[in-house]
């Protein structure tokens, strides 16, 4: 049981485990979100998504322990968020794409539609325990227990990792990838290439939301393992950031949630080995430093290498 | 946007049409939306009917309801013009709650300092003043980093939000904070003389009046003056106007400034109204609510004013759903959501409905 | 920053002064407009409800929702026992922030609802809300919890406040013999007096087992911020720490964190023991239910803050049943459990005082001199901004 100290050694080492443990839902917020973005819509609406798949995975993982044994169930949870994710997906694909009608607000309609509705159906399911997805013991060739907590890897993790160079490469070389990206870039050219810039949009917004969903379970089924109406405090939101700041490239958007998520323990990890002050500003550094990094690499003369073109742009 | 207008079924003029259906798509909205939350409780096990009395009840049926819903409208009427305001100019701001934090941060430091020194008037002013300056710096902000750096406005105003929620909350466990004040970190008390009071006859604090005064002033400035039509132009083609010759980084720092300042002001009176002090409690998602109310009245000052008071009633009634109908508490989120999603939805229907069918 | 509070109570009290005499003026303005109110609710309450004149309307509000596996929880079974009392009704509103939201439930359950008793519970509703609207209703009873009631306020305002730090120090002297490392974890949301008092009644209880015991702090900065408990604990536990207690509104993340981590933990607001079958070792609990049990007969049988029937500051400890202790574990050692329940009945019997001198605070200021001691009631203690040496942590951010 005793475990010895690692002083100064647990601020690289809490970052890492960390990130391994936290950086799950931004990595599949921000891969969703980039499928979407990549199309020419925002989605903010994936913070209630996010809390949508959280409840759904969690009460599905709960509900059918019984039948399908707790090894089983997470898994169904896990596309229970994926599907519940999918139905929010479909509204804002269809409202946000009619006419007059900003993606922004529909997003921010959304974000409380959602999670209004995750809260109101997930009552009964804060109090019990659901059964949680497995995980991978990495760390079982070291005698430090820290060593051995920080590699539990979740293989929804895992499964986000493989996503990542997979969208990459669907952006890049497939048939389906390249009229999203020209959606994104040129809906009129779009339409005069005989592509359905509704149908393209609908089934990007759709995939992404499919994919916010399953951060959710990210959340409730492995870290922190619990459904609470505070679990994502506002990670979903946080994503769309994400995104512009991976340049909404897959590869990247894997290291900015990696970064994002291991600068969730920079805060408890100072503190724990006696650094005590300014731990709301060691809490906000994402957001200054996406900030910062926004300033420093955009220019008023070139849009951003991959924007999309139509990104936030009314047609 | 601009549609071609042709003869119709319905003999009345264009602006008159255009205008009957402003007033009455939203209204089916509402019905549509009302109808759905309606199926909705049944399955809840409420009956829909009681409910919508118990909402009309709480939120417009009496005089003290009405305190209740326009209470809680004053603070929206503000923020949604941080994002209504330089949606004229095609710029899409969420940044309000941040600018809502700053201002009150602003007009407590101001407050502090000034004391009892001058008189009460004076230093509501000045707390109005800083408030104003602090907030429409602060989206300022976001408006020159578009202009000069090509950032998204969006997403800067996003995280400046986390900075000066980040910001406020360091203060008030540090510097500015008042040790004997112990149900949560906080600044130290406004002087008592200083706080902005009630609207005699009524528990309305004055921040009503702000509201109005200010969606009017903006309303004037954005239909009635050159600056309002040039940013209009400007919103609408951005690259025309500019080969027209209007200053349009002027405009966009012009917009955001007078919009952060509205959410601002917001602040200022939600410290010297209601909490008396700085603390956490000053973020409660007035901002993020403040960005519907505006999407929702199309970014038409005049509009926000209802529509705040629309959200406010809908807030009003949140407590009876769950005394009175035992829904829980998360049925007044749900409802909000559907009757944005209506109303949202309701836009594209103008030109579509019979009878105001363009040709 | 070291403002040590008796410098600054003068000002304190000539507020609340202020306060009193703001509260008697605007009674006398409002007393008339007041009855006028409630008249007309009370008529109007009654043909609703059609239960008669002898049922009492008590209304309950909560910050958050009311299952959250802490404290709004603990609040909400408390009101449920009330309601079990014949003669009370009660009605509740969750999810309601610390803004005007606030002032407009109190108002509208005393108008529409006709509640005669208003139990607002968090702890910031306090001021300036329950302050600002009862000398406008001088008929309703207010009572918060936390012991935050001052001569001179309305007199028809009370304040409940169990001194939950006598269980956390009980839970300390468990934790302290269960410590293999000597490095106990603290997971708290905000610096304010009530949680700086639980970590400090803690560590005095781990530190009477073994004086060189040390508690290390970790600030969240939020009351519900479950990634960040979770990431809170398990840096502790990187830390060698292997103990660990919590004050969050929702200690599910921290126990469930602890238990996967395979060290030791201690609950807080009700009994997480299935949260953590193998390492939960006691915990610091609420006991709501005998208070609010009490209170609701009071109520009944025509009992009143303004009357004089209840005393506007009901405080206790274990001793009062405001407070208990979850059952010890099995791991639990017998020394350990005799050590903890020797504590526990000299915490009743008042022979064992907490705070006593010489307490010194972690940068080495004596707060507590020799020979001195601040018992529970003292209200030095309730504006606590220090922590006791031992605890590694600071309170200002």
């Amino acid at each position: 049981m005793a475990a010895e100290a690692l002083g100064w050694w647990g601020v690289p080492l809490g970052i890492i485990a960390g990130t391994l443990r936290g950086s799950a839902p931004f990595l599949f917020v921000s891969l969703g979100e980039c499928i979407t973005e990549k199309s020419g819509k925002i989605n903010l609406g994936l913070e209630g998504t996010l809390l949508m798949g959280a409840m759904s995975a969690y009460a599905v993982s709960y509900l059918a322990q019984g039948w399908l044994g707790p090894v089983w169930s997470p898994w169904l949870g896990v596309l229970a968020a994926g599907l519940s994710g999918t139905l929010l997906g479909l509204i804002h694909g269809w409202l946000a794409q009619q006419p007059r009608v900003n993606d922004v607000a529909v997003g921010i309609a959304m974000i409380i539609f959602g999670s209004g509705l995750a809260f109101f159906l997930g009552k009964p399911f804060i109090q019990p325990q659901a059964p949680p997805l497995p995980t991978f013991e990495w760390g079982s060739w070291s005698q430090l227990p820290q060593m051995r907590a920080a590699l539990r890897v979740s293989p929804l993790f895992l499964l986000g990792v493989a996503i990542a160079p997979l969208l990459q490469w669907f952006f890049r070389a497939t048939r389906w990838g390249l009229q999203i990206r020209a959606v994104g870039d040129s809906p009129q050219a779009a339409r005069a290439m005989g592509i359905s810039v509704f149908k393209v949009r609908l089934a990007s917004i759709v995939a992404g939301s499919f994919l916010a969903g399953i951060g959710g379970a990210c959340l409730s089924l492995y870290y922190p393992g619990v459904w609470t109406e505070r679990i994502s405090s506002g990670q979903g939101l946080m994503a769309v950031a994400l995104v512009i700041f991976a340049r909404w490239n897959p590869i990247q958007c894997l290291w900015a949630s990696l970064l994002f998520g291991g600068a969730q323990a920079i805060g408890p990890a100072f503190q724990s080995v006696g650094i005590d002050s300014y731990y709301y500003l060691f809490n906000a550094a994402p957001y200054i430093l996406t900030l910062l990094i926004m300033i420093l690499t955009c220019s008023p003369q070139r849009t951003l290498a991959g924007s999309p073109g139509a990104l936030g742009q009314d047609d | 946007m601009a549609i071609a207008q042709s003869p119709s079924a319905s003999g009345l003029p264009y602006r008159w049409r255009r205008s009957i259906e402003a007033v009455l798509l939203p209204i089916l909205a509402l019905l549509v939306a009302l109808i759905i939350f309606g199926g909705f409780c049944a399955l809840a096990g409420a009956n829909p009917l009681a409910v919508y009395g118990s909402i009309y009840k709480a939120a417009f049926g009496r005089w003290s309801a009405w305190q209740n819903t326009l209470i809680r409208a004053a603070p929206l009427m503000l923020t949604a013009l941080c994002t209504a305001l330089p949606a004229r100019l095609g710029l899409v701001i969420i940044g309000n709650e941040g600018a809502l934090v700053i201002g009150g941060l602003a007009a407590v430091v101001t407050a502090l300092g000034v004391g009892t020194a001058l008189p009460p008037l004076l230093v509501q002013l000045a707390m109005a003043v800083a408030a104003l300056v602090a907030g429409g710096l602060w989206i300022m902000l976001a408006g020159a980093l578009r202009h000069y750096r090509g950032v998204n406005e969006t997403i800067s105003s996003l995280l400046l939000n986390y900075i000066a929620i980040a910001l406020m909350n360091h203060l008030v466990e540090g510097p500015l904070r008042d040790p004997n004040f112990v149900t949560k970190p906080s600044s130290y008390e406004i002087a008592e003389l200083n706080w902005l009071g009630e609207i005699p006859g009524s528990r309305i604090h004055w921040g009503l009046l702000y509201g109005l005064v200010a969606c009017v002033i903006a309303y004037g400035l954005i239909q009635r003056t050159s600056f309002g039509f040039a940013a209009r132009a400007a919103g609408s083609n951005v690259r025309a106007a500019r080969m027209a010759g209007l200053p349009v980084g002027q405009l966009t720092l012009a917009v955001c400034f007078l919009g952060g300042s509205a959410a601002g002001l917001a602040g200022m009176v939600e410290v010297a109204a209601v909490q008396k002090r700085l603390n956490e409690s000053l973020v409660s998602n007035y901002g993020y609510a403040g960005i519907l109310v505006a999407f929702v009245s199309r970014h038409n000052p005049l509009a926000t004013v209802l529509v705040a008071i629309l959200l406010g009633g809908i807030l009003a009634s949140g407590g009876i759903l769950q005394r009175s109908h035992g829904l829980p508490d998360a049925t007044v989120l749900v409802f909000q959501g559907i009757v944005f999603l209506c109303i949202l939805a309701s836009d594209s229907f103008y030109g579509r409905l019979p009878g105001f069918r363009e040709g | 920053m070291r403002d040590r509070t008796p410098r600054l109570s003068p000002t304190f009290s000539r507020r609340q002064i202020m306060r009193g005499l703001m509260a008697t003026t605007a009674f006398g303005l409002t007393a008339r407009f007041g009855t006028a109110c409630t008249s007309d609710s009370s008529s109007s309450a009654g043909g609703d409800g059609g239960g008669g004149d002898e049922e009492t309307v008590v209304g309950f509000i909560y910050v958050g929702p009311k299952d959250d596996f802490g404290y709004n929880q603990a609040h909400a079974e408390g009101a449920q026992a009330m309601a079990s009392v014949p003669g009370i009704r009660i009605v509740e509103e969750a999810s309601v922030p610390e803004t005007t939201a606030v002032s407009e439930t109190m108002r509208s359950m005393i108008e529409v609802d006709g509640a005669k008793v208003l139990f607002p519970t968090s702890f910031g509703y306090f001021d300036p809300y329950i302050l600002e609207l009862a000398p406008e209703f001088p008929e309703v009873q207010f009572f918060h919890a936390g012991g935050l009631y001052q001569d001179g306020m309305p007199d028809n305002v009370g304040s409940y406040f169990g001194y939950i730090d006598e269980a956390q120090y009980v839970a300390g002297v468990v934790a302290g013999h269960m410590t293999q490392s000597g490095k106990l974890g603290f997971v708290a949301a905000k610096p304010i007096p009530q949680v700086l008092r639980n970590i400090n009644s803690y560590t005095l209880g781990a530190k009477s087992v073994k004086p060189e015991i040390t508690t290390q702090v970790i600030f969240t900065g939020d009351w519900a911020l479950p990634v960040k408990e979770a990431e809170a604990t398990n840096s502790m536990v990187d830390q060698g720490i292997d103990v660990i207690t919590c004050h969050v509104d929702s200690p599910k993340v921290v126990m469930e964190t602890a238990e996967k981590r395979g060290v030791f933990c201690t609950g807080y607001h009700a009994n997480q023991a299935p949260l953590a079958p193998n390492g939960y070792l006691t915990g610091a609990e609420w006991d709501w239910s005998s208070i609010y049990t009490r209170l609701g007969e009071d109520f009944v049988a025509g009992k009143t803050l303004m009357a004089g029937d209840i005393d506007n500051l009901l405080r206790g400890g274990l001793a009062e049943n405001f407070c208990k202790l979850s059952a010890y574990a099995s791991i639990v050692p017998d020394a350990a459990q005799a050590d903890a329940e020797t504590a526990r009945d000299q915490l009743i019997s008042k022979e064992l005082v907490i705070f006593e001198g010489e307490l010194k605070d972690n940068k080495g200021n004596t707060i507590i001199p020799a020979g001195e001691e601040y018992e529970q009631q003292n209200l030095e203690l309730e504006k606590m901004d220090w922590l006791i040496e031992g605890v590694k942590g600071s309170v200002g951010s």
